[in-house]
């Protein structure tokens, strides 16, 4: 199990992390996400030892290794750029940490060898990274990461630096590699939809604090509060609160929970519909049809229709819509405020 | 058809603008580098290549060529192993005066050698600083190999920290990270990543440095006393001959620095090539 109790961490003036505790299931994949500047990848380098907390403890398994340099903690960590050695061949770089602790070559080998396998490399052994993709860079990373059979799997925003298509591919290998191997792993992103995809636990970070921790059905269809909301997904502002563009229905007649709306624009996404509507009171909003709906209500902009909650709307909250200014969705978002460094 | 002429024409000019461009470049080097050295060397070998060969075998020769690789493969791997600390310190390091530091690195670069040569003479010299203190000791370093050597120390502090801190800016510390939560210790890293990385960067400052110690004259030639025998390097041996009207000896001599010298540029383009190839 990692924990990491009331930790904080300042740079100078700006507070990184804030009295921050978060505890790590053995065997679980948890996800740090955030904006940029949230502290989520300080909270990282914290449990990787990369950086010493100004307060706080940090415990891997049974052992507080708050003054633990990196080497000494049993960790495999994986940088967004790569980190990889430049000047060591794609085999060098993954027996690295068996090399260091003079394990016989042969096993070295026959390691390095499964390990290539595992991600994909196998042929690759006498390549140098500058011949590889930035995928397969990653995937080397990974695999040098894994080679000392760490206890800890820490991901520091790994696909970060790749292309979108070659980013989702990563995102489902790594999904059934932790599915294999089980290590226990924590990976930053900024990415929510990344975090729904690979994560059991999401802990939503800003401004150094936990915004909320749980599954991710649990912060999608439960948020703490309207930041937990607009960040993990699209909202549309109603003048009570805010939902998720799925969950308000159009209405070509009126109702008495109903609100009037003029159509502005339909969008045909494929299975989805957007439709963007202005009500008679209040903000333009933003909702989601499937592609069977938006044909029968025949919709079309300066149609007049009749918009209402499904759920309850969350209501915006004043103490962190004042803290966060570009993350609470004041105009109807559309995407998710993916976030970028 | 009026286009391509057009096109011909300026197609002509740029062509003759390319070839005035290259001649101005070829006579420039010419006048300035491909005939004096051309010239040295001629007259090297023209009484004749036993006359040349006796010329730089003369014992005060043989003591100035073995004196001055000394003095190189000394000054060199000193500068080498504090060179890189330097420039780990400049680089990564966070101290007050490290701005002043920086600058003060290049000092040799920007003072005359024979300035070099005077701030030494007025230390360690008889009547300098350190001087009784020394002689107390038993200790000579003006006019004697230690002096010669601390010149040279001097003057080619600065390559290899100017050659390695960009390379070291550029690859940044990730990797040494990445070593370390692989489990090396920051010793194992600076020898397996951080030296590995910089090896080309270091390398070029070692022959940069290497050549400048071979050629080095002034602040040699204030503190060395001119010995011969005991404390003359090759471009003393050079200025002595030429002073003493002994032209083709100077010349010989002249030739053998040239010599030691186009093989450093040899390794030079070499270590380049290789940096590229990278």
């Amino acid at each position: 199990m990692i924990s990491a109790k009331n930790v904080s961490k300042n740079y100078g003036e700006f507070a990184a992390l804030d009295d921050v505790s978060i505890e790590v299931q053995p065997g679980s994949l948890t996800a740090l996400l955030g904006p940029s500047g949230s502290g989520k990848s300080t909270l990282l380098r914290i449990i990787a030892g990369l950086e010493v907390p100004d307060a706080g403890t940090v415990i891997l398994g049974e052992q507080d290794v708050t003054h633990v340099p990196p080497q000494d903690r049993g960790i495999g960590f994986v940088f967004q750029h790569y980190a990889a050695f430049k000047h060591m061949t794609v085999r060098d770089n993954v027996a690295f940490g068996l090399t260091i602790r003079k394990r016989p070559k042969a096993e070295i080998a026959a390691k390095v060898d499964e390990l290539l396998e595992v991600v994909g490399l196998a042929g690759f052994q006498k390549r140098y990274p500058a011949q590889l993709s930035g995928g397969q860079r990653q995937r080397m990373a990974l695999a040098r990461a894994l080679a000392v059979e760490p206890q800890v799997l820490l991901l520091d925003e790994p696909f970060g630096a790749l292309d979108a298509n070659v980013r989702s591919e990563l995102r489902a290998w790594l999904r059934r590699l932790h599915d294999e191997v089980h290590v226990t792993t924590v990976l930053v992103t900024h990415d929510q939809e990344e975090a729904m995809e690979l994560a059991d636990t999401i802990v939503l970070l800003n401004h150094g604090k936990i915004a909320q921790t749980g599954g991710p059905r649990d912060l999608y269809d439960r948020p703490a509060n309207s930041f937990v909301m607009g960040f993990l997904g699209p909202v549309s502002q109603l003048s009570e609160g805010l939902v998720r563009p799925h969950d308000l229905e159009v209405l070509p007649e009126p109702h008495e929970e109903a609100t009037e709306a003029q159509v502005d624009r339909v969008l045909h996404l494929g299975f989805e519909v957007r439709v963007e509507l202005t009500p008679a009171e209040g903000e333009p909003v933003v909702v989601q049809l499937a592609r069977h709906e938006a044909e029968r209500l025949e919709l079309a902009a300066g149609d007049v229709v009749w918009v209402r909650a499904l759920t309850a709307p969350v209501p915006p909250d004043a103490t962190l819509a004042d803290v966060s200014d570009e993350e609470v969705p004041g105009v109807p978002e559309v995407k998710g405020p993916a976030v970028t460094d | 058809m009026p286009e391509t002429n057009a096109v011909a024409i300026r197609g002509g000019r740029a062509r003759a603008s390319r070839l005035s461009l290259r001649f101005v470049a070829l006579l420039y080097l010419s006048a300035l580098l491909f005939i004096p050295v051309g010239l040295v060397a001629y007259k090297t070998f023209q009484p004749g290549i036993s006359q040349v060969w006796a010329s730089i075998t003369t014992p005060a020769a043989q003591h100035a060529f073995m004196l001055t690789i000394e003095v190189a493969a000394l000054a060199v791997p000193l500068n080498a192993a504090f060179g890189v600390i330097t420039a780990l310190a400049l680089v990564r390091g966070r101290f007050p005066g490290k701005r002043l530091i920086e600058a003060l690195i290049d000092l040799p670069f920007a003072i005359s050698p024979v300035v070099v040569g005077l701030a030494l003479l007025l230390l360690y010299g008889r009547e300098g600083w350190f001087g009784p203190t020394l002689t107390n000791a038993g200790i000579q370093i003006i006019f004697s190999f230690p002096g010669i050597l601390l010149a040279t120390v001097f003057i080619t502090l600065p390559f290899v920290v100017r050659e390695v801190s960009p390379v070291l800016r550029e690859i940044g510390d990730e990797q040494e990270q990445a070593a370390s939560t692989l489990g090396a210790s920051s010793w194992q890293s600076f020898w397996r990543i951080t030296l590995p990385s910089i090896r080309w960067g270091l390398t070029y400052g070692i022959v940069l440095s290497v050549a400048r110690a071979i050629g080095e004259f002034g602040a040699v030639s204030v503190v060395s006393g001119k010995i011969s025998g005991e404390t003359e390097t090759l471009t003393l041996l050079v200025e002595k001959r030429f002073n003493n009207f002994d032209l083709s000896g100077a010349y010989a001599a002249s030739t053998l620095l040239a010599l030691i010298a186009l093989a450093v540029l040899a390794a030079m383009v070499f270590v380049n090539r290789r940096r590229d190839s990278e």
